[in-house]
């Protein structure tokens, strides 16, 4: 359903843009806002899971006699507490919470336990005995698409268009995108360029573990308290999985520590509410971290062929990208979003993205951060640099020439409306990084990347209190600081201070239905919905405050906090300020309250362009970022602090992808790195002050003109620090991590060691 | 599982010496506790060193600096005596994990862990420094280089523990450095470590030298032939080069998730030779 | 096992818990005292999220046993502010913006409030090398630096 709204690009804004404290933020200063492990309930239990040690085994049998007899030991569940779903799409996640006949990867679950004390739970586990039938494993994408790999899924077959497969296949689908001739266009290009990439396995890497407790009583009905960025999905899912009516089950959604992606699934959730349905008594799970690693959603390891030809004068005529993701042992790794997103920058005549969705021994896979985008643009903006080195043109200059704006039909579908990116090239072009100078051993390197964003369905309660002041209750865990701008929002709307809202994340109970916050969705959608719920109750307080005026309803004017007459026709009236519309509230009708409910669409699209500049040590291949600046488009910036955070978290988590994040399995299909030691995500001292540029180019599709801005920001650094990398070091990097040792390698085998 | 706090060397020796199945001893816990956690560790009694006086403190004696095998290395960085004569010793030890790590860390505890790859070590090493190994009959002075025989292996007895170290007194004209190589600034174990220590003449030919190479084979290596190249020359760059040749061959290290056989036999030779530029300054620069 | 009687002070004030020999000072801290500000990012030291101070140190609380806790000064972010009033590095971590998710920030003030005990007026590379135990996933360290630095300023002014 389309909004009819009108976004007015001269308004000018009061609140909207300034940069307030967050309503949530002495709690967070000072200890006392509760994350998700930190919720407790009288007569609690611990719960553990054992997990499989092995990648790839069938569960032949599964001892818990001796565990159940164990003193503490309160409740066992295992694949026999766990009915298969009928709900399609609850299936896997159904096999993947709890093994079933196989399990498919190292810290698989196998069974779980609630005892009295940690201490026993971890000895019950101890004690179960499972029985397993090893099997062959594969870890490597490419590997697994090999015919003769070890096969995940017997009756597999691969999906999609003009695929035609009658054997067992690890390859769940494959898709196809694009339009126009690429052979035909490669015919017309003077330059070809076409290279071969592959990307490791990274973990969101969130510094809070999944945590949650669970309550359910003897009459079925079932509390939940869970760090998550949907507790609608939790409360859907879980109830589909415990075969609990959706009503039965109030979750409550904690402050979150982090999530980019990897807490909206789930993984103990419904463990621990089997657990406490079983045992009658609440059960507090907590993962610790190496479960973290080993059993939640990582993103995928992916395998990439991308190739661009173009004329001398560096007018691009055919684009073509193969792209592999493995999700894990369960179909779904974002290898669509990779191909659609791949060449989306562009404008171009003839343009084709493939991509194979392959299922490995590893961890099922969840959303990270603009999910399959990172990868798709580090291949392609590699393959651009290349191109405009080839061509003797500038990287920013080649992207402008072809850069995709107003009226161009995206490589995966839709036609752009009004768009942010080649200002965002221009502006980096003119922006002073450009100008700094490079000593030995350093390089440049720039990029550009897209994102959708979304929108989704969304619901809002704005209610006003009887001091005047409004209770605004959102749906979406605030991931990022989006309750400070609910209210920066809503204050706006209302024309009162912001702190005479106090907005709050109500629970599964308060509010109807409402999306994960992901997609960068929730300022956009969250927003435009409190945004309608102000305007909802302003109509109704205009409405109370004509019926003591005794004049129509359309005589009352709101006007910057006040209600007042229309015009002088309207009568002599003194305008009422909300405090004194919720005095007369009882005698006109009763509490007042705006709300607001959706499934939002016309979410902005959104653009950014990534300068960086690095040092590599060539005696040892270590890379140093030295400097590091992002340009992006965010329609209209709420609360800049917290748009220039997102720029900056999603740039460094670039910076650790590119550099040293990776997933290191040994031969035996195990995890070899499921700590913070040897996962090495970036540190303060690895690291510059990283600048920003926040460029605002209204998206129609909203009130404010905002754009999402939360994963946009993920999506150029791979590439940006692969071009400056391979400048500083002389030679092409095409595999990420551009580890030490990979780095010595290429440049040793360049001749410059 | 038992958890004691003695008082003295003494009882702390008697609490090892007489429990019924594993003792651990439990200075910064920072090795110890991780173990535990893993379930690679354990102990039926712990006994915490950190109430025993003669291990928490830091002595001079003869010239030289004695360390309570309870004295963290944030302590140790902060003892203006000690950072001054043994740099080198100082900085590793500060390398070790975090700002926090540091806080709870100690030289001994690195030691007795016995990891290939412990930052303290090489430095030790490489200035002769000496543990003092306490047991219920005798006590002996041990050079640190004899204490770990292999990974995660000591050559203490189940009823013995190191009660301090001795960083002896540097001859005139010496200087110590360790470097390490790991892949973000901080935070990592090391891929590859080297120390070196040296002492010149009034000339500046060097008179004495030791190269100690770590995280490159099962022990620390002493690199014989890297000291030798550099003894009886004024460490020019063909002297550094040839000791930096000298560690990459005499490297046995393995490859694993931190680093390849020809990443870390490179990169040694490359961090000695950075190593002995430093603690040549360091000569220089010393009385 | 039986469990262990301890007697030490947090935050100026007495307090008393039981724990077995083989529980941290983090789990005794979270479930025994209710104080959960402090909390478990890995629990092996490679996060700082548990950063506590034991007697003047800065240390990881997951890697010390709450045995050891006896008679000693231990300092968590319950005790940062004063009362109703705000510590400096607190105030600024909230103008700057020094958070998103919060759940590194408890982490984040003890370790920065160790620093400028230590050193009042460090350089931006001296406050992010003593930082580097204290991971943050959200924010890229940007403005938890910039945070720090001022709170430096502002305090050296008083």
């Amino acid at each position: 359903m389309s909004l009819q709204t009108e976004t007015d690009t001269k308004r000018i804004f009061k609140q909207v843009g300034t940069r307030p404290v967050r309503p949530d933020g002495i709690d967070k200063v000072t200890g006392r806002a509760r994350f998700g492990a930190d919720m407790e309930m009288p007569g609690m239990l611990h719960g553990l899971v054992l997990r499989s040690p092995h990648p790839h085994a069938k569960v032949k049998k599964i001892d818990i006699s001796r565990a159940a007899k164990l003193a503490g030991v309160k409740a066992i569940v295992t694949r026999d507490d766990f009915k298969m779903p009928k709900d399609k799409d609850l299936v896997d996640i159904c096999a993947n919470i709890m093994a079933r006949d196989k399990v498919f990867y190292d810290g698989h679950a196998v069974a779980a336990v609630a005892a009295t004390t940690k201490a026993i739970a971890r000895e019950a586990l101890k004690r179960i005995k499972v029985e397993y039938e090893i099997l062959p494993h594969v870890t490597d994408v490419d590997e697994a698409m090999k015919p003769g790999a070890p096969i995940l899924h017997k009756g597999m077959r691969t999906g999609g268009k003009d695929t035609v497969s009658r054997k067992d296949t690890n390859v769940a689908k494959r898709y196809v995108f694009g339009h126009g001739d690429v052979e035909k266009g490669f015919k017309q290009a003077d330059v070809v360029i076409e290279r071969s990439f592959k990307t490791a396995a990274t973990h969101q890497g969130y510094i809070e573990p999944h945590a949650c407790l669970a309550s359910i009583g003897p009459d079925g009905q079932g509390d939940l308290w869970v760090c998550t960025q949907g507790h609608y999905m939790v409360r859907n899912v879980c109830a589909g999985l415990l075969g609990l009516d959706v009503s039965q089950l109030r979750v409550t959604a904690s402050e979150i520590g982090g999530g980019f992606g990897g807490k909206t699934t789930v993984f103990i959730e419904p463990l621990a509410l089997a657990l406490s349905r079983k045992a009658n008594r609440p059960v507090k799970m907590v993962m610790s971290r190496d479960e973290v690693f080993r059993a939640t959603g990582p993103t995928s390891s992916t395998s990439m062929d991308v190739k661009i030809g173009a004329t001398k004068d560096g007018r691009i005529t055919a684009a073509h990208a193969e792209l592999r993701f493995q999700g894990g042992a369960f179909p779904g790794s974002p290898v669509s979003m990779g191909a659609m997103t791949a060449f989306a920058c562009y404008d171009l005549k003839n343009v084709q993205s493939i991509g194979y969705d392959v299922v490995t021994n590893r961890p099922k896979q969840a959303a990270y951060r603009a999910p399959g985008a990172p990868m798709a643009a580090f291949a392609v903006e590699s393959v651009i640099e290349e191109l405009a080195s080839k061509l003797g043109m500038d990287g920013l200059d080649l992207r402008i020439l072809n850069a995709a704006g107003e009226g161009t039909k995206s490589s995966y579908g839709p036609t752009f409306g009004l768009i942010g990116l080649k200002t965002t090239l221009e502006k980096a072009k003119s922006h002073p990084h450009l100008k700094a100078r490079l000593g030995k051993n350093q390089g440049r390197g720039v990029a550009c990347g897209f994102w959708f964003n979304f929108a989704g369905n969304t619901c809002v309660s704005l209610n006003l209190q009887l001091d005047g002041t409004i209770a605004l209750s959102v749906g979406t865990p605030d991931i990022g600081g989006s309750r400070a701008s609910m209210s920066l929002m809503a204050a706006e709307e209302l024309g009162v201070p912001y702190d005479k809202v106090r907005t709050i994340v109500a629970d599964t109970a308060s509010l109807g239905y409402n999306d994960v916050t992901d997609g960068s969705r929730t300022t956009f959608a969250a927003g435009l919905a409190t945004i309608e719920a102000a305007r909802d109750a302003i109509g109704k307080m205009c409405g109370r405050v004509a019926k003591v005026w005794g004049i129509p309803a359309d005589a009352v004017k709101w006007e910057n906090g006040y209600a007042k007459p229309a015009g002088p026709n309207a009568g002599d009236f003194k305008p009422m300020s909300m405090a004194e519309i919720a005095a007369i509230a009882h005698k006109t009708g009763g509490p007042i309250a705006g709300h607001y409910e959706i499934n939002a669409d016309g979410a902005g699209v959104s653009f950014a362009t990534h300068i960086v500049d690095s040092e590599v040590d060539p005696e040892t291949g270590r890379v140093t970022i030295l400097r590091y600046t992002v340009l992006q488009d965010a329609g209209k910036a709420i609360h800049p602090d917290y748009v220039e955070g997102q720029y900056q978290g999603g740039a460094v988590q670039g910076i650790g992808w590119a550099i040293n994040e990776e997933y290191i399995y040994g031969e035996d299909g195990r995890l070899q790195n499921a700590g913070f030691l040897d996962y090495r995500i970036p540190v303060a001292s690895d690291l510059p002050m990283i600048d920003t540029v926040i460029l605002e180019i209204p998206n129609p599709g909203h009130p404010y003109g905002v754009r999402g801005v939360g994963e946009t920001s993920i999506v150029p650094p791979l590439a940006a620090i692969a071009n400056s990398v391979s400048n500083a070091a002389g030679v092409r990097l095409t595999e990420l991590p551009m580890s030490p040792p990979k780095v010595l390698k290429a440049i040793g085998a360049n001749g410059r060691a | 599982m038992r958890f004691e706090s003695p008082q003295t060397t003494k009882d702390a020796v008697a609490l090892l010496a007489g429990a019924k199945g594993k003792g651990r001893v439990l200075a910064g816990g920072t090795d110890l506790l991780v173990q535990m956690k893993s379930g690679m560790a354990a102990p039926d009694v712990i006994v915490d060193i950190k109430r025993i006086p003669a291990m928490k403190s830091i002595k001079a004696e003869k010239g030289g600096m004695r360390v309570g095998a309870a004295v963290a290395s944030a302590e140790m960085a902060e003892h203006a005596a000690l950072a001054k004569g043994w740099p080198g010793v100082v900085e590793a030890a500060d390398l070790i994990g975090s700002t926090q790590i540091q806080g709870r860390a100690t030289l001994a505890g690195n030691l007795c862990n016995g990891s290939p790859a412990a930052d303290s070590v090489p430095a030790m090493a490489a200035i002769g420094a000496k543990a003092r190994v306490v047991g219920p009959k005798k006590r002996r002075d041990v050079l640190v280089e004899k204490i770990v025989t292999g990974p995660g292996k000591i050559s203490l007895a189940k009823d013995e523990l190191i009660e301090s170290i001795l960083l002896p007194k540097r001859p005139p004209r010496s200087g110590d450095a360790y470097l390490r190589f790991i892949p973000r600034t901080e935070m990592d174990i090391a891929v590859a470590g080297a120390a070196v220590s040296l002492t010149l003449d009034t000339k500046g030919v060097c008179t004495n030298a030791l190269v100690i190479i770590g995280a490159v084979g099962p022990r620390i290596i002493d690199v014989k032939d890297g000291a030798k190249a550099l003894i009886g020359t004024k460490v020019d760059k063909a002297a550094l080069k040839a000791m930096e040749a000298a560690c990459s061959a005499a490297a046995t290290p393995i490859d694993d998730k931190r680093g390849t056989k020809e990443f870390r036999k490179h990169v040694v030779g490359v961090l000695a030779r950075r190593a002995g530029q430093i603690a040549l300054k360091r000569a220089k620069g010393s009385k | 096992m039986s469990q262990i009687h301890v007697s030490t002070t947090i935050n100026g004030d007495q307090a008393e818990f039981l724990c077995d020999a083989d529980e941290t000072l983090l789990d005794a801290l979270r479930d025994r005292l209710g104080l959960t500000g402090s909390k478990e990012g890995c629990g092996t030291g490679d996060c700082g999220a548990c950063s506590v101070t034991v007697d003047g140190r800065l240390v990881c609380s997951c890697l010390m046993l709450g045995a050891e806790a006896e008679g000693r000064k231990i300092g968590t972010i319950e005790g940062l502010a004063n009362g109703d009033e705000l510590h400096p590095l607190q105030t600024k971590f909230l103008e700057h913006a020094a958070l998103q998710c919060g759940i590194c920030t408890p982490g984040f003030l003890v370790a920065a409030k160790s620093l400028l005990e230590h050193n009042p007026k460090p350089t931006e590379t001296e406050v992010r090398y003593w930082l580097a135990g204290n991971l943050c996933r959200c924010t890229g360290y940007d403005k938890i630096v910039r945070a720090v630095m001022d709170a430096a300023k502002q305090m050296r002014k008083a």
